[in-house]
């Protein structure tokens, strides 16, 4: 469903990208090539500046430093025609309440008419499952259907790029559970690369093909969910009954630990079980020591932990 | 592609975005009509203008062949086309900005021209009905009110035409200075202040002399009195400053205030334009719902 591609090379190509806001520093150097097709995740905790990548990228905010090139062109200097190849779908929108849903939908397809085969509307909102609230006041929408709306203006002159920014936040499970629906139907229509951003790691590791761990201002882990995961679960924790009371033990080498274990214990080892440490743990923990104000402490020991 | 190919590229997509921004006022000024909400922001401060010229025919002003309402009856047309046209504008534009109207025309191609005609185009509307319905009810109400002659209905129409002209571009500056709806106040207080120096209710020769000089250099005496001069018998033009309508000055005057804010509306739009973002519309959010909640 994507626009013809002008340009060769990557949809996102970021390097050393630096922001800065009076003296605080929000992103320092943040290298980032991200290829056509699929879904992307830009995950990290509250206030690590995806909000502020995205936006960059999306060409509403101006760099400190670094060069970006979002589908071939500097996001500072796009014109309109760039413009028609973006999607764009923000965390909290409230625009244009007073309109019907349809309405809204076929007028603003008309603004893409001069670059690209926009949707129509009813095509439109039976893809995003909003077929019953076409005649529906914008404004009397549920915080779940305003959003599948704003993925249908999103991606209403069939972008070659999609912005999601945190499009879960406030949901409830249902909701959550239908918005991830959608946009595995998304997925499906070819030519639309996906980036959104989340705190949620399960989340990204529920859409995405690939998670981009942004932390300290750049970006600390990526690969695909089970790439990190494996990275993150070197360590293992062991636990058993011995005499009667519980042992723990943390290892890198769970295996060769047990081995010797029950090798010496004489019959004595009881209830033995062994845990990886999930990449939920790593996150979880970078998370909680970012929020406690060791940042880079946070982001070195989850380096390590999934190098 | 060649230059002459590219140029005609970019005036037709802007041709286009102007096109669709025509038709999104038409939409908007159809959702006003079928909005309870939006229909009673009309009617009210009509009903409620016009209610009060009633009670007021029988006044008069010392010496003037007419009654002091149907002296007002104008001026108040002209006062409803300067609010109507500035404040239109502004309370769109501020509104627009925090709840994303503004940054989702950003994030479309042509999206901010398509707004801003949008807009006009509805303002525009918006104003000509108040004018129509309050000129209706002044024509039943007030014998003295006439048009004469067809000049008279051209004056009318170039008078207002002119102030919408002129309201406008006003209006976009303003909105594009104020970035938050709680800095209304700071844009409504002088608007009413240039109300009460402007000869609307009394007239303005009434005031002392340098009211009248800060009154005479604003559109908004302009505009009542351009009203007047379509509206009143000659005679009237006694009552006014030089005993004349003083036609060619007020043209003059409102098309020096036009060419003003046309000079200064694209580029402070476009400042206000690229300030817009999610997280700019989230910070605006956040302070109204603290002062709020």
């Amino acid at each position: 469903m994507g626009h013809p591609p002008a340009f060769d090379g990557p949809v996102i190509a970021v390097s050393d990208l630096r922001m800065r806001y009076g003296d605080k520093d929000v992103l320092t150097g943040l290298d980032l090539e991200i290829e056509s097709g699929g879904v992307t995740a830009l995950l990290g905790p509250n206030g690590a500046g995806k909000t502020t990548t995205i936006e960059i990228l999306e060409g509403f905010r101006a760099r400190s430093g670094g060069s970006v090139k979002v589908l071939g062109t500097d996001p500072a200097h796009g014109d309109e025609r760039w413009r028609a190849g973006l999607g764009v779908v923000l965390q909290e929108w409230r625009d244009n309440g007073k309109w019907r849903a349809r309405d809204l939908l076929q007028h603003f397809g008309e603004y893409y008419k001069p670059y690209s085969e926009p949707w129509g509307a009813d095509e439109l909102l039976d893809l995003v499952g909003l077929a019953p609230q076409a005649g529906q006041r914008v404004q009397t929408l549920s915080g779940g259907q305003r959003r599948r709306l704003d993925v249908a203006l999103g991606i209403i002159g069939r972008p070659g790029l999609l912005f999601l920014d945190e499009p879960t936040t406030g949901f409830d499970p249902h909701a959550r559970r239908e918005f991830h629906e959608l946009i595995h139907r998304l997925t499906d229509l070819d030519g639309t690369t996906i980036l959104l951003t989340t705190h949620d790691l399960d989340e990204a590791e529920k859409l995405a093909e690939r998670i981009l761990i942004l932390a300290g201002g750049r970006i600390i882990a990526d690969g695909s969910p089970d790439k990190l995961a494996r990275a993150a679960a070197t360590t293992a924790e062991v636990k058993w009954l011995q005499d009667g009371r519980l042992q723990i033990h943390a290892t890198d080498d769970a295996t060769d630990f047990v081995r010797g274990l029950l090798a010496t214990d004489g019959g004595t080892v009881t209830d033995l079980e062994v845990h990886r440490a999930s990449l939920e743990d790593a996150y979880l923990s970078l998370v909680a020591r970012f929020e406690a104000g060791q940042a880079e402490a946070a982001v070195d020991t989850f380096k390590e932990a999934t190098a | 592609m060649s230059t002459a190919n590219m140029n005609s590229t970019i005036v037709n997509t802007t041709l286009h975005a102007y096109k669709t921004g025509v038709k999104r006022g038409l939409i908007e000024t159809r959702i006003t009509l079928t909005t309870v909400s939006d229909l009673l922001g009309f009617i009210m401060p009509t009903g409620i203008a016009i209610a009060v010229l009633f009670f007021m025919r029988g006044a008069q002003f010392e010496g003037s062949p007419v009654s002091l309402g149907s002296m007002n009856m104008p001026s108040l047309i002209g006062m409803n086309v300067v609010f109507g046209g500035v404040m239109g504008i502004v309370g769109t534009l501020s509104m627009d900005r925090t709840n994303g109207t503004l940054l989702r025309a950003k994030s479309m191609p042509g999206g901010m021209t398509g707004y801003l005609v949008g807009h006009m185009v509805s303002t525009a509307l918006f104003v000509l009905a108040t004018v129509v319905v309050m000129l209706t009810a002044g024509l039943v109400l007030f014998e003295d009110l006439s048009f004469g002659t067809p000049d008279r209905w051209l004056m009318f129409l170039a008078v207002v035409l002119m102030g919408i002209v002129t309201t406008l571009p006003i209006g976009a500056v303003l909105g594009a200075l104020i970035n938050n709806p709680k800095n209304m106040a700071l844009i409504m207080l002088p608007f009413m202040g240039m109300i009460a120096i402007s000869g609307i209710f009394y007239p303005i020769t009434a005031l002392p002399g340098w009211l009248q000089g800060i009154g005479q250099a604003l559109p908004m005496y302009w505009m009542g009195l351009g009203m007047r001069h379509a509206l009143l018998p000659d005679a009237m033009s006694a009552v006014e400053i030089g005993e004349s309508w003083r036609t060619l000055l007020m043209f003059g005057v409102l098309a020096a205030w036009a060419i003003l804010a046309l000079a200064l509306a694209p580029r402070l739009l476009r400042r206000m334009a690229s300030r817009e973002s999610g997280s700019a519309v989230a910070a605006r959010r956040a302070e109204m719902q603290q002062q709020w909640g």
